[in-house]
């Protein structure tokens, strides 16, 4: 059963989307098989794709539209959120 | 398919992988392949981001060991680019799609990722375009063929396409897997051509830019007959070239029988034909092919492969095992000619020479450091004690120069006698005529030596004021000049006042094209790269003297090289069509 879903969230770490984080999320969305994309103003980066992350260039305050779709899109979007609303455990 | 046209340096056709030497930028070209030839391409892609991890990972463990895990970060992430699925199925769309090579393809992938990022990153971020570029140039490195491993441990066999290669680079080659070269700048006598013709291995020289129009690992052809390359062939031209292969090689095998054939004219005259050898193990080699003794063994070369000057015992070493090798014949051990073109470590720290050409160096050099010279000249004393050992001084230009150094050589004898170390005592002295100045105050010297031998290839230089290695003027050398043959003439008629024997051992004596002008002018002994000792000697055989005399005088009353080429090829293709 597909859906899609849309969450929001800004980046809370100081350094943004650098190595480490660019590598949990990569990580969390390898555990599931919903399509994960994060866009940042116009960019939008495949959140499996740690090459397309970094190009996302988000920035501590940076505004993320998180959408997943497919299977286990809920859980997959739910946990990307709250990486990164933890800053990444940073 | 590109073709390139060059200078054929080293005859023969050789069919490898490009080995890119010294590429500090990968150049990559934009070119398209078969549609058919897609997979394959796509294989090496995944192959070179496989063997890229593979890197990554062990400098991740050692990172670890040594700077702990926040630096160890760095290659987790490299190591999350090379696994990115996504970045490389965008390579291998542009593969497929525009039937670009890997090399190029992801050349292009990475370059638009690192100029997206550059446009919107922040300072902090920025700087991470430059781990974008180690990943680029790692992954470049495998997909171009381990452009940067060390020639020294190859274990396939490559054609080696470079801007140039220094004297000392070229001592280190291994011969078994190096099979031809193409290089960018250089002409028939700059020094890789000749290494490449003593080794026997086809070359083109003065491709220009030949390192940008060839990708690493992809096939290349090198004609040194013909001086063209051809990268990335199609079948028939691949085809066509192993013909010409075999031809080579019939040629060569059909010369071989001349090898126990004396050089002698149709009219009785014998000539000597020596070699000109770079190692002591050639020496072997010549003797071997027919060479009657050694009439230049460039003992610089042992210095060139040594940070600093080798010590007394290690040059003896090498020479004895010149001599044992020289089986007894004739050995020619010129004193070492540095500086210019070829220097060691330790000189380039000395100082520099806005016009190192014309500045200090060959006997020059040896005469302002005595110490290294004498110990030179001990190591030769000694081990002419087992042969017939000759020594020559190179680029004398006054009486003053030779006379020096031919005190130091008995200065030398003389400690060896005190400190009862044997020693070769009637060593026959000699000097290289390679400047203008030497050539025209032939019989001045030519009282004071037991023989002189013709450097044509610096004598060209000089005479002419062409720096053999510059390809912009390398068109302007040429040993045929009317002005370098006058000079010769010289040097010859110098020597026959004294009774000095004369020898000729620059590049024109092995060019076969020039052999019956060389006789004609009086010469009967020529020194020459051993690969091309047995085509002289053909021609020898076909001739007589008194044709080539009147050659001689013919060419003496020319005034442009191009009549002289012409008329000398003329002449060859006359001898070769009545030989069949």
């Amino acid at each position: 059963m597909r859906v899609a879903v849309e969450r929001t969230v800004v980046i809370a770490n100081k350094e943004g989307l650098h190595f480490r984080p660019i590598m949990r999320l990569v990580d969390t969305v390898g555990k599931y098989s919903a399509t994960v994309r994060l866009q940042v103003e116009e960019r939008v980066a495949d959140a499996s794709s740690a090459m397309e992350l970094l190009m996302l260039v988000a920035t501590q305050g940076s505004m993320v539209r998180v959408t997943a779709d497919g299977d286990q899109a809920d859980e997959a979007a739910d946990a990307v959120v709250q990486l990164i609303d933890n800053g990444f455990g940073e | 398919m590109i073709q390139k046209k060059g200078i054929g340096a080293s005859p023969g056709v050789a069919i490898a992988t490009a080995l890119i030497l010294d590429t500090e930028e990968f150049r990559i070209p934009r070119r398209t392949i078969d549609a058919a030839q897609t997979p394959h391409e796509i294989r090496v892609l995944e192959a070179s981001l496989a063997a890229s991890c593979e890197e990554v990972k062990a400098l991740r463990v050692a990172a670890t060991r040594k700077l702990g895990e926040k630096t160890a970060e760095i290659f987790a992430f490299h190591l999350a680019i090379l696994t990115d699925k996504r970045l490389r199925n965008s390579v291998v769309d542009l593969i497929e799609k525009y039937r670009y090579p890997a090399a190029y393809a992801f050349g292009q992938e990475m370059n638009r990722r690192q100029r997206e990022f550059r446009a919107v990153a922040d300072v902090y971020l920025k700087e991470r375009v430059r781990d974008l570029y180690d990943i680029e140039k790692r992954v470049l490195r495998h997909i171009l063929g381990r452009a940067r491993e060390d020639i020294r441990n190859l274990t396939q066999p490559v054609i080696i396409v470079a801007h140039d290669v220094t004297p000392s680079q070229a001592v280190t080659f291994d011969r078994e897997h190096i099979l031809g070269f193409a290089i960018n700048v250089g002409g028939q006598t700059s020094h890789m051509s000749i290494i490449a013709r003593m080794l026997g291995i086809p070359a083109v020289v003065g491709l220009n830019d030949i390192t940008s129009d060839i990708t690493g690992g992809e096939t290349i052809v090198v004609d040194g007959t013909n001086g063209v390359v051809i990268a990335d062939p199609d079948g028939g031209t691949l085809a066509r070239f192993r013909q010409q292969q075999l031809a080579y090689k019939a040629h060569v095998a059909e010369l071989a029988p001349l090898r126990d054939q004396p050089a002698v004219t149709l009219d009785g005259q014998t000539i000597t034909l020596q070699a000109n050898i770079e190692l002591a193990e050639e020496a072997r080699t010549a003797i071997d092919g027919g060479a009657e003794g050694i009439g230049l063994y460039r003992t610089e070369f042992l210095f060139l492969a040594n940070e600093r000057p080798p010590t007394e015992e290690q040059q003896y070493e090498v020479f004895r095992g010149a001599v044992r090798h020289a089986q007894g014949r004739p050995l020619t051990l010129r004193t070492i000619d540095l500086g210019a073109d070829k220097m060691m470590r330790s000189m380039r720290a000395e100082g520099h020479d806005a016009n190192p050409t014309l500045g200090l160096r060959s006997l020059r050099y040896c005469l302002q450091h005595l110490d290294m010279f004498k110990t030179h000249l001990r190591a030769m004393l000694r081990a002419a004690v087992d042969g017939d050992v000759r020594i020559m001084f190179p680029m004398i230009t006054t009486v003053i120069e030779l006379r020096q150094a031919m005190s130091i050589v008995s200065d030398v004898k003389e400690d060896l006698e005190e400190e009862g170390v044997p020693f070769g005592a009637h060593v026959p002295l000699g000097m290289m005529v390679e400047t203008p100045a030497a050539a025209l105050l032939m019989s001045s010297f030519a009282r004071h030596v037991d023989f002189v031998s013709i450097g044509t290839n610096d004598l060209t230089q000089y005479t002419l004021a062409v720096d053999r290695g510059n390809e912009r003027v390398a068109h302007l050398y040429a040993s045929h000049s009317p002005a370098v043959l006058r000079l010769i003439r010289e040097i010859i008629k110098g020597c026959k006042r004294f009774k000095t024997s004369v020898s000729l051992c620059g590049e024109m004596a092995g060019a076969r094209i020039y052999t019956q002008l060389l006789l004609g002018l009086g010469l009967r002994q020529l020194s020459m790269a051993a690969p091309e000792l047995l085509e002289v000697k053909q021609v020898i055989r076909s001739t007589r003297i008194s044709d080539c005399e009147a050659i001689a005088r013919k060419v003496l009353r020319f005034d442009a090289d191009r009549q002289v080429l012409n008329y000398l090829r003329e002449q060859l293709d006359m001898l070769d069509g009545s030989a069949e």
